[in-house]
């Protein structure tokens, strides 16, 4: 009997996680079509510069590459996080998603630099509508990767405390989704904006 | 030191019109008599407990009809001040409305009828009967569902708010189109009302679609094959989906006019390379899939009448369903009809315009199904099918009109005419309108525990199509005629005015019928013992909401049990009731008051960007974010019914239904129009002091 019960209570669980992890899905995909939409708006604008220089001037292809580098790294080590929360190994995943915390922190101020840049030598986003749809992109792609780091922040702080049980796996199941779904938008950013700038 | 504190805020945005100081004094009193009833009832505790921090999806269904139903007469007294505009100001007659706030008004109406009223009836029905038709217990995501609502319900206090701060709402359409919402040509608050109003209730929507497409496809009872799931069920699963495909479009063309008006950016300006013709774009691929969300829920709501009703298998179900699955799909490539006066070339336009004359065909398999479903039924004209019988008319005439406007070079003619708005009033009131209203009579006794009053529903049905009929035949004629949308003023010499006059008349009508619908449900109060439901299944149902009591029990369903066809309680039925199974235990979710902090939060925030009040935008954000973490990192979210409980509680709720279904059932006892005038006239007589000679003395 106490067996039968424990088996239900864990089918319980099981549903619970396939049906949150459906849904989040479903979440990444709204999401990616709010960034279809600031795409597109980049797409139709970025030509509209009214005397700004134009993007190849603009970017160091060098710093985008950096960026790119480290984000990826950073969802390799996520991934390898995850491996560590399969073995319930706690100290890894606490080593593993704490590098990839402060890969994003890296890449984070990587990007902040380069708007710092920008505005410092008079473009910013009120200077047209190219640059608008340009801060706008990759701004939000930056507002994503700052909640992911809060998050990851946070879950962390939770995992050192209550340690690894399953509902902190299933968070983490889940940022590390959302992690990866960033890094694939940032490789989509670093094409259309960044490489396609010097095409 | 002020602007820091206040921001834009002054003086000068306190109440000052007579229609801002007639509403806001309107809001305060009706919050006043409603706190006071609380309070002097001693009900907070309860309305906190029960209601408002429930995460029960019947609950909040209820919740949703409520905070709609307001609304609907909010909006509607918006379309007669329009209508009323329109029937006096004629030649040198100015009417009663300057044109800078007849233009707010008619904004005001189109935002809070597709938003707040028509989606939140459309969100209720899903939350109430969704759940109970898949013999689901609750939704995948309790929380996410009643932050859904708050979020809605702080959309329905910030689309008030200028009321009482600011004193106008946007005067730009209900789309708001781009360059005129911009900071140039719109320089007010009015604008950043309707873009946080629409802001915080369309992420609420998006969070809910997904808890609703989670719960749709993962939570079905065993043996509930898509094949086998009710229609009502398919059609809230299609519009879930066109809804989270076209919200976040939404949501993300909503920021980019934000950043435009508040950080001054270019996407949508005149100047500096932005592009107003983008915007369009943008809105309507959100705009017009929009509507299709609102109907198929109606769609399955007529399915599941008109097999009730006509006593009959849903006839061609596949095709039912795939005629919804065509409509979804076809509506998201059909958004370029709104403007092909845009001069896209011949090339798009035709595309659009083929596109959109094709999701007629799906549509019209719709239409057949039913006619075929009534096709030698045994059918009942209880106020439900009326509604349904009403629905097909007005609907198919509707249709063939959007067939017209496809047309390119028709549309060249009738683009922004009245033509086009009584198309889409044809279609929205008798489409997604008439469906909630039927969807409501037919449920009513099931959400309640009683039916409601079928012969003054009759009385309404018969109102509202008379006065529809009388309002939107002259508009289609004066659109034809050559009247554009939106007039506050019109020449004389066109002749326009007895049309004009007519509409108004008509709008009185359809008012009365609301006003028949109120006392339709207020007399059924009043007869609710005659009215009651005892079985459960007062219609003779088919699906598996009619299986469990009325009002069923929080946990829907004692024992889920295995599906084996569609109609799956008619089955059940046929073989002599559901199967007898041994209650096992329940796992429950816990209310909580999360959805609400969170969407307070939401409501600051939203509130500070509109006055550009720094340091509540910030006190707003970091008050979401601490409410979301504390909320995702408490894990005691559960509580469980022992079998012994839930046993409990069957046995005490069984107690009251009866097996057998009422047999031959004579609305002759319904109250009547007169009747109901006597009581409360003779209760009002009695509340001053008069007695009438015939109780004694």
């Amino acid at each position: 009997m106490a067996t039968e019960q424990g088996h239900v209570a864990e089918s319980h669980e099981a549903q619970a996680n396939d049906r949150i992890g459906f849904g989040f899905w479903v979440y990444l995909m709204t999401d990616l079509l709010m960034f279809a939409v600031l795409f597109a708006t980049f797409a139709v604008l970025r030509s509209n510069t009214f005397g700004t220089p134009e993007y190849h001037e603009l970017f160091s292809l060098p710093l985008a590459l950096a960026e790119t580098l480290i984000l990826l790294t950073s969802s390799f080590t996520a991934g390898l996080g995850m491996l560590a929360a399969g073995r319930g190994d706690k100290v890894q995943v606490l080593t593993w998603f704490g590098i990839t915390f402060l890969l994003g922190l890296t890449f984070l101020g990587l990007e902040l630099k380069e708007f710092s840049e920008f505005i410092h030598e008079g473009y910013t986003w009120r200077s047209n509508a190219s640059l608008s749809a340009f801060f706008t992109l990759v701004g939000t792609h930056g507002l994503h990767i700052t909640s992911g780091l809060l998050w990851m922040g946070t879950a962390l702080v939770f995992i050192w405390k209550r340690g690894l049980n399953a509902p902190l796996v299933r968070k983490l199941t889940l940022l590390s989704l959302f992690w990866h779904f960033l890094d694939v938008v940032w490789v989509f950013i670093f094409t259309i904006v960044y490489l396609m700038a010097f095409a | 030191m002020k602007e820091f504190l206040l921001g834009k805020l002054d003086a000068h945005a306190l109440p000052h019109e007579w229609f801002t100081i007639g509403g806001t004094a309107a809001f305060i009193l009706g919050a006043a008599l409603i706190i006071g009833l609380i309070t002097w009832k001693k009900r907070w505790t309860w309305l906190w407990k029960e209601w408002l921090t429930s995460v029960d999806p019947k609950k909040i269904g209820i919740m949703y009809f409520i905070v709609a139903g307001f609304m609907l007469l909010r909006g509607g007294l918006d379309a007669i001040m329009i209508w009323l505009q329109q029937a006096l100001s004629s030649g040198d007659s100015y009417g009663y409305l300057s044109a800078d706030h007849f233009q707010q008004i008619f904004t005001a109406h189109g935002n809070i009828m597709v938003f707040f009223v028509a989606m939140a009836f459309i969100f209720g029905l899903i939350n109430y009967i969704v759940p109970l038709q898949i013999g689901a217990r609750d939704l995948a995501s309790p929380f996410l569902n009643t932050l859904g609502f708050w979020l809605y319900v702080a959309g329905v206090v910030m689309v008030n708010m200028f009321f009482a701060l600011g004193g106008e709402y946007a005067a730009t359409g209900w789309l708001a189109i781009a360059p005129l919402s911009g900071t140039q040509f719109s320089p007010g608050v009015g604008v950043d009302y309707w873009i946080w109003s629409l802001q915080v209730s369309g992420i609420g929507t998006t969070l809910g679609a997904i808890n609703f497409i989670m719960t749709i496809l993962k939570m079905r009872a065993p043996g509930m094959t898509l094949w086998k799931m009710p229609l009502f069920t398919w059609g809230s699963l299609c519009s879930m989906i066109m809804a989270v495909t076209v919200f976040p479009l939404l949501t993300a063309t909503l920021f980019l006019l934000f950043f435009d008006r508040y950080l001054g950016m270019h996407f949508f300006t005149t100047d500096l390379g932005g592009n107003a013709m983008m915007y369009t774009n943008l809105i309507w691929m959100w705009g017009h899939p929009e509507v299709y969300i609102l109907m198929l829920p109606a769609f399955g709501v007529f399915s599941e009448i008109v097999s009730t009703f006509s006593r009959k298998r849903m006839a061609y179900y596949k095709s039912n369903i795939l005629g919804m699955l065509g409509v979804s799909a076809f509506a998201l490539s059909v958004w370029l009809h709104h403007f092909f006066t845009m001069g896209a070339g011949a090339n798009v336009n035709a595309f659009f315009g083929v596109m959109t004359m094709i999701i007629a065909i799906p549509t019209s398999v719709l239409v057949f199904t039913w006619i075929a479903t009534m096709y030698k039924g045994r059918i009942r004209f209880g106020v439900p099918m009326l509604w349904f019988l009403g629905f097909i008319g007005v609907f198919s005439v509707g249709g063939l009109a959007g067939v017209l406007l496809a047309v390119p070079p028709a549309d060249f003619q009738l683009h922004n005419s009245l033509f086009l708005v009584a198309h889409f009033h044809t279609m929205v009131i008798g489409g997604v309108l008439f469906g909630i209203f039927a969807g409501i009579n037919y449920w009513f006794p099931k959400i309640a525990g009683f039916r409601l009053n079928e012969r003054i529903g009759r009385y309404a049905f018969w109102c509202w199509i008379v006065g529809f009929m009388m309002s939107f035949i002259p508009m289609y004629t004066l659109g034809i005629m050559g009247a554009t949308r939106r007039l506050d003023h019109y020449d004389a010499s066109t002749g326009w005015q007895p049309f004009y006059v007519l509409m108004l008349i008509g709008g009185i009508i359809i008012m009365i019928g609301v006003a028949l619908q109120l006392v339709q449900i207020i007399a059924s109060i009043m007869q609710k013992q005659r009215l009651r439901d005892t079985t459960g299944d007062p219609w003779d149902g088919r699906t598996l909401e009619w299986a469990t009591s009325s009002p069923p029990p929080p946990y829907n369903l004692a024992v889920i049990p295995e599906i084996t066809s569609r109609d799956a309680f008619f089955e059940f039925k046929q073989r002599g009731g559901l199967p007898r199974a041994k209650y096992e235990a329940i796992h429950m979710p816990k209310n909580t008051a999360a959805g609400i902090y969170i969407s307070a939060f939401a409501f600051l925030a939203s509130f500070a960007f509109v006055w550009h009040i720094t340091w509540l935008i910030v006190v707003g954000i970091v008050g979401i974010i601490v409410c979301f973490i504390a909320r995702t990192f408490n894990d005691d979210l559960e509580y469980t019914l022992s079998a012994a409980e839930v046993e409990k509680i069957e046995k005490n709720r069984l107690k009251d239904v009866r097996s057998e279904p009422r047999q031959g059932r004579d609305d002759d006892e319904d109250m009547g129009l007169w009747e109901f005038i006597k009581i409360v006239v003779t209760w009002a007589l009695g509340l001053i002091g008069i007695r009438r000679r015939s109780h004694g003395n």
